[in-house]
């Protein structure tokens, strides 16, 4: 097989950036933002070709090959430790490839209407090309250090697209958030990095990850309290996924992350970039599962706690955005739970199928939600569902597809979300009866914020409107409507023979005893949802006041934005910075200019000594040599 | 004739012609004329070096000749180069090419201010090329003394304070180093026979043990001052804040450097096992001069003085790294070396163009700065992510060498140093987006700011030829990686046993 061309799906979103960043504003935005779409259509196709060549390729043993299509030397540390930069292709990238590719074109086509007449167009098509091209560089990553180089440029250009809007203060602020926050887990990455590569002498994804390899097969047994140096390896290493993928505590850039404009968010704040963290754990997934199961147990309770965490708030907030951000939360937490409860190969690595399962039907219907999301602040020109109401007849394209999304991922067959979120369940049951209530409970908290949402958009009190709302054009409607296809059905791709944890194809069955409650959960969740907010009433408003301690703090996010607040301005500017800029000045110049007025003082008091009196002089002279004649004749 | 000579020879004809022009103008064509061929000889100078490395030619030192100066103390010009001291000279050719047209403007006395200027480059070229103690002091002085006028005559602000500072703190630096150097040149003959000054043959010779114990913290701390090593660091703030633009970029960006160069060929190199011995203590000085410097730069309001306490944080660095004693962290050190050169000086060189047109330096008076003047905002973020060591720039490159090369010593004291001065990547990001948030994005604070004209040819031509630099090695860093391993390999081999 020929893979050669996948060079060029990093190469042409690269070009892309170089070409738009640096012509700028001398191309028309119109052929700055149709360059860019062509360029992603092409790596879109040539993705889908990657696909299909490499899942229909015969592979004898029924196990699906990793292949490193290039691997250069980048750059030489020791004679073992070198950083390549290369093409990696197994079945997890291959699915990356397309989940990102078009659900990257998606969000070119609908940005051309979108973003139509903002200023900077052509700068916003560049750096959507550059954060597809860091992005696609990530997954396809031959090893963990390209994948730390690619990590940090998705961390800048999601830096640059959040605050697209530089003269907004919120936003402006929001993107150096999203920035600092991530940076801070990705140090925990990168000392994880170091230990790991110490301990096991490479960074190659292949070497590190092979089940009979050096690294799995004899683990060093040292320990650092109490817990052995991999595992300290893995949690740090988890720590930098944690950050990207907004997993409590590091969740709090997220939802102010939406500052950006909205098909940012449908891109990176959905679909991609935010399950890089579940992308990084299922990349190493194998050191996880045989030498750190300990880490494993801490990335489940951590996504278990997320998705309950986030979806408490999600039913609070009245920014459509943010109960989008908060539902993607809930949903990674999703992931994250199923690769915690997973094994190893066979039946015991279905939780790992699940949760890239979940990752890629996910992907389809959250990047629908937020651009429908768009297209409906598009047409009232508002964020918040207060200015919103009885949209189903101004927006019939658009609320439909928002339908499709909402029932998609409330979990209702047979869509797509179903499935993925059922064979989570499955896993969550066989490993651990906790976890699963909570995620059996989230799935039905999930459907009720979703339908708050859809019934307060499209339902409810109509408003009176500045100017009547209108659909949106053809180049925003379309994309819409091919997600709504693929929501649909994307559930029917037959993802346990083609994504598993150990390349072989798993047998799955259908559990009615876990799928008939979470369709049952959720369908009271809709119903919930629908008698509080089909109408117009005070239902809501009462449950709020009866809850009024508990909905106030689920509204204020459970103040973890004021803790980060307090560490920010109080400890770190005011308790270690302020501190230390004073003793800078006062202690440690203090002690040089005391040194130098010193002398400057006693130079003062001698000089008297330099009369230039020939009397004087003679004086000393005499005196010194009586002086050191007395001190002779004592001494002998 | 040796062809290093020409590094020292064209800086001094550039100089003589400026003595003879009297049309201002044309000095500054002279000087930009000088300088750039003296950048291309510079490369032509890599492209002979990698020449010979290719044809087969393994000495450690390539171009050496030797001239007898001073017989009776057996002091000589003795010149050569290795690919650590190449890499040094195609820095400092970028640095002062940038730097003389970073200085497109100044109108004060403009002929002795070039001339110092480039006499100050000159310092450094000697420097970087002398294999003799005695010559290599010699350029090192030559370097530095320019400086007091350069601050003091065409500086900003509290401009002979500052000077004198700078100066007396590095005089202070000088006298210390003196005392090493003559105890080194006292014990080059342990055997007996001929003291020598020459830095390749103490290499081999080595000096008793006991001397160095005592030399070793002279020579370490009389460089470690020019390298800004805490607590002898604050002659850089002010002496940044005061100095003219073109001072700023080449004293950051090329002199600091002298400082940790010095620290290894002379202090670590000569006194190896007195460097093993001693290490400790300097890397928990260079450790908390990491984390300060940042912790310092966040604190301040003047964008000089952030600037300044960023070099401490990043010059810092580049000691640890040396202190780590093995291939692949000195390696970075040096990659470090050069890479903060480049940064620093296109920052100062920035910050040098937007206080001509803001004439405030207070990041608070400024804001919403990218909408009127583009260009240089858009180089100040490339500078700024450079300086957070975004991948693609060099800082990535250098970071990560020396953190991967720290992380090979095995032991808590050495790991706990490295996980402090890798915490500073989250620091430096938060100091830069603060000063871009500030400064660069959000609302235009100041109407009258609306009229300011973006980079004129001069200044895009300074800048980008930085960037151009910064963004090449941090694309590909693999050429220069290896220039500098090489040699390095070599010496820490001898160093380590």
């Amino acid at each position: 097989m020929d893979y050669s061309f996948t060079l060029l799906i990093l190469v042409l979103p690269l070009a892309g950036f170089f070409i738009l960043g640096l012509l700028g504003s001398r191309l028309k935005p119109d052929v700055a933002g149709i360059a860019g779409t062509t360029g992603l259509f092409i790596i879109t196709v040539l993705s889908f070709l990657t696909a299909y060549q490499y899942f229909s390729a015969p592979n004898p043993d029924g196990e699906f090959e990793s292949l490193e299509i290039y691997n250069v030397l980048w750059l030489t540390f020791t004679d073992q430790l070198q950083i390549h930069l290369g093409i990696l292709l197994d079945s997890l990238s291959v699915m990356m490839l397309v989940v990102i590719t078009s659900v990257s074109l998606m969000v070119h086509i609908y940005s051309l209407g979108y973003m139509r007449g903002e200023k900077g167009f052509q700068r916003y098509y560049a750096f959507l090309s550059l954060f597809t091209f860091s992005m696609l560089g990530l997954v396809v990553a031959t090893n963990i250090f390209q994948m730390y180089i690619f990590w940090e440029l998705v961390g800048v250009s999601s830096y640059l697209l959040i605050g697209f809007y530089y003269e907004r203060p919120s936003a402006v602020a929001a993107s150096k958030k999203a920035f600092i926050v991530t940076r801070f887990a990705d140090l925990g990455f990168l000392i994880g990095i170091l230990i790991l590569s110490f301990n096991t002498s490479t960074f190659d994804f292949i070497t590190l990850t092979s089940v009979n390899g050096p690294v799995i097969a004899d683990p060093t047994g040292a320990l650092f309290m109490g817990v052995s140096v991999t595992t300290w390896a893995m949690l740090l290493i988890f720590m930098g996924g944690a950050g990207k993928s907004a997993m409590f505590p590091l969740h709090i850039w997220l939802p102010d992350a939406m500052e950006g404009p909205t098909p940012v968010s449908a891109l990176i704040h959905a679909a991609t970039m935010v399950v890089a963290g579940v992308y990084l754990v299922a990349r190493l997934f194998p050191i996880y599962s045989f030498s750190s199961p300990a880490a494993l147990e801490v990335i489940m309770f951590v996504g278990s706690f997320t998705s309950l965490f986030a979806a408490v708030i999600a039913c609070t907030q009245l920014d459509i955005k943010r109960v989008l951000a908060f539902s993607t939360l809930s949903q990674i937490g999703y992931m994250m739970v199923a690769l915690g409860v997973s094994g190893y190969g066979d039946e015991e690595g279905l939780g790992y199928m699940a949760s890239l399962f979940h990752l890629f039907t996910h992907a389809f219907f959250k990047a629908l939600l937020f651009l429908g999301a768009g297209s409906v602040i598009h047409a009232v020109h508002s964020n918040l569902m207060t200015d919103m109401g009885g949209l189903r007849k101004y927006m019939p394209i658009t609320h439909i597809t928002f339908l499709i999304a909402c029932l998609t991922i409330a979990g209702i067959p047979p869509l797509s979300g179903f499935f993925s979120k059922d064979e989570i369940l499955v896993a969550a049951f066989e490993h651990n009866k906790l976890v699963f209530a909570v995620q059996w409970l989230v799935a039905g908290i999930t459907a009720f914020y979703m339908f708050r949402l859809y019934f307060n958009i499209f339902w409810s009190r109509t408003p009176n409107f500045h100017h009547t709302p209108q659909e949106s054009p053809l180049t925003m409607t379309v994309p819409l409507i091919i997600l709504a296809a693929a929501s649909i059905f994307a559930g029917w791709v037959p993802f346990h023979e083609l994504v598993t944890s150990d390349g072989k194809a798993l047998t799955t069955e259908f559990h009615w005893m876990i799928a008939l409650p979470s369709v049952l959960v959720a369908v009271v969740g809709i119903a919930i949802a629908a008698v509080f907010y089909y109408r117009q009433n005070p239902r809501p408003e009462n449950i709020a006041k009866s809850l009024s301690g508990f909905y106030t703090a689920a509204s204020r996010k459970f103040y973890i934005d004021e803790v980060y607040l307090f560490i920010t301005r109080q400890v770190i500017f005011q308790l270690i910075s302020r501190p230390v800029a004073w003793f800078d000045r006062h202690v440690v110049d203090g002690t040089l200019n005391f040194i130098g007025n010193t002398t400057v003082f006693f130079s003062g008091a001698i000089k008297r000594i330099q009369s230039g009196q020939m009397q004087v002089y003679i004086w000393f002279f005499t005196s010194g040599v009586l002086l050191l004649t007395l001190v002779m004749l004592y001494l002998n | 004739m040796n062809p290093l000579l020409f590094l020292l020879i064209i800086p001094a004809l550039t100089m003589v012609g400026i003595v003879f022009t009297g049309d201002l103008k044309r000095v500054r064509i002279i000087s930009a004329v000088g300088m750039s061929a003296q950048l291309l000889f510079a490369f032509l100078l890599l492209y002979w070096f990698f020449q010979l490395r290719h044809e087969g030619n393994t000495d450690p030192m390539l171009f050496v000749s030797t001239t007898t100066w001073y017989e009776s103390f057996n002091i000589q010009l003795k010149f050569g180069i290795d690919g650590i001291s190449m890499s040094m000279i195609i820095l400092t050719a970028i640095v002062t090419f940038a730097g003389i047209f970073a200085s497109w403007e100044v109108e004060y006395l403009t002929k002795e201010f070039f001339i110092s200027l480039i006499l100050l480059a000159t310092g450094v070229f000697g420097f970087f090329i002398s294999l003799d103690l005695f010559t290599l002091f010699l350029f090192y002085e030559v370097a530095v003394i320019p400086m007091y006028l350069l601050i003091g005559i065409w500086g900003t602000g509290p401009k002979e304070y500052s000077a004198m500072k700078l100066t007396l703190m590095l005089m202070g630096g000088s006298a210390l180093l003196l005392v090493g150097l003559l105890g080194i040149y006292f014990n080059s003959a342990p055997a007996g026979g001929r003291l020598t000054f020459d830095l390749t043959e103490i290499a081999k010779t080595g000096i008793p043990v006991s001397a160095q114990m005592f030399f070793f913290p002279f020579t370490f701390v009389g460089f470690g001052i020019l390298g800004a090593l805490f607590p002898f660091h604050t002659w850089s703030p002010d002496g940044h804040a005061s100095a003219p633009t073109a001072v700023s970029m080449l004293h950051a960006g090329v002199l600091m450097k002298l400082g940790g160069y010095g620290c290894f060929r002379v202090a670590m190199v000569l006194m190896p096992e007195a460097a093993h011995s001693l290490a400790w203590i300097f890397i928990i000085l260079t450790t908390i001069s990491v984390v300060y410097g940042a912790f310092g730069a966040i604190w301040q309001k003047d964008l000089k003085y952030i600037n300044a306490y960023s070099s401490v944080s990043h010059c810092g660095l580049v000691l640890f790294a040396l202190l780590m004693m093995n291939e692949t962290a000195t390696t970075g050190a040096f990659l470090q070396m050069i890479s903060h050169g480049l940064m620093t000086a296109l920052f100062f060189a920035l910050i040098g163009m937007i206080y001509g047109r803001t004439h405030t330096r207070m990041i608070h008076e400024m804001g919403g700065l990218m909408k009127v003047i583009p260009f240089l905002s858009v180089v100040y973020v490339i500078a700024g992510l450079a300086s957070l060591g975004l991948p693609g720039l060099s800082g990535f490159v250098a970071e990560m060498t020396i953190f991967v090369g720290s992380f090979q010593n095995n032991d808590i004291f050495h790991r706990v140093a490295t996980i402090v001065a890798c915490s500073s990547i989250v620091i430096t990001a938060v100091y830069i987006l603060r000063v871009v948030g500030i400064l660069l994005l959000g609302p235009m604070t100041n109407d009258h700011y609306l009229e300011l004209k973006d980079a004129r040819w001069f200044e895009k031509i300074s800048s980008v030829t930085l960037v151009a630099a910064i963004a090449a090695i941090g694309l590909a860093p693999l050429w220069l990686s290896n220039l500098l391993r090489e040699p390095l390999a070599a010496i820490l081999h001898q160093l380590i046993q």
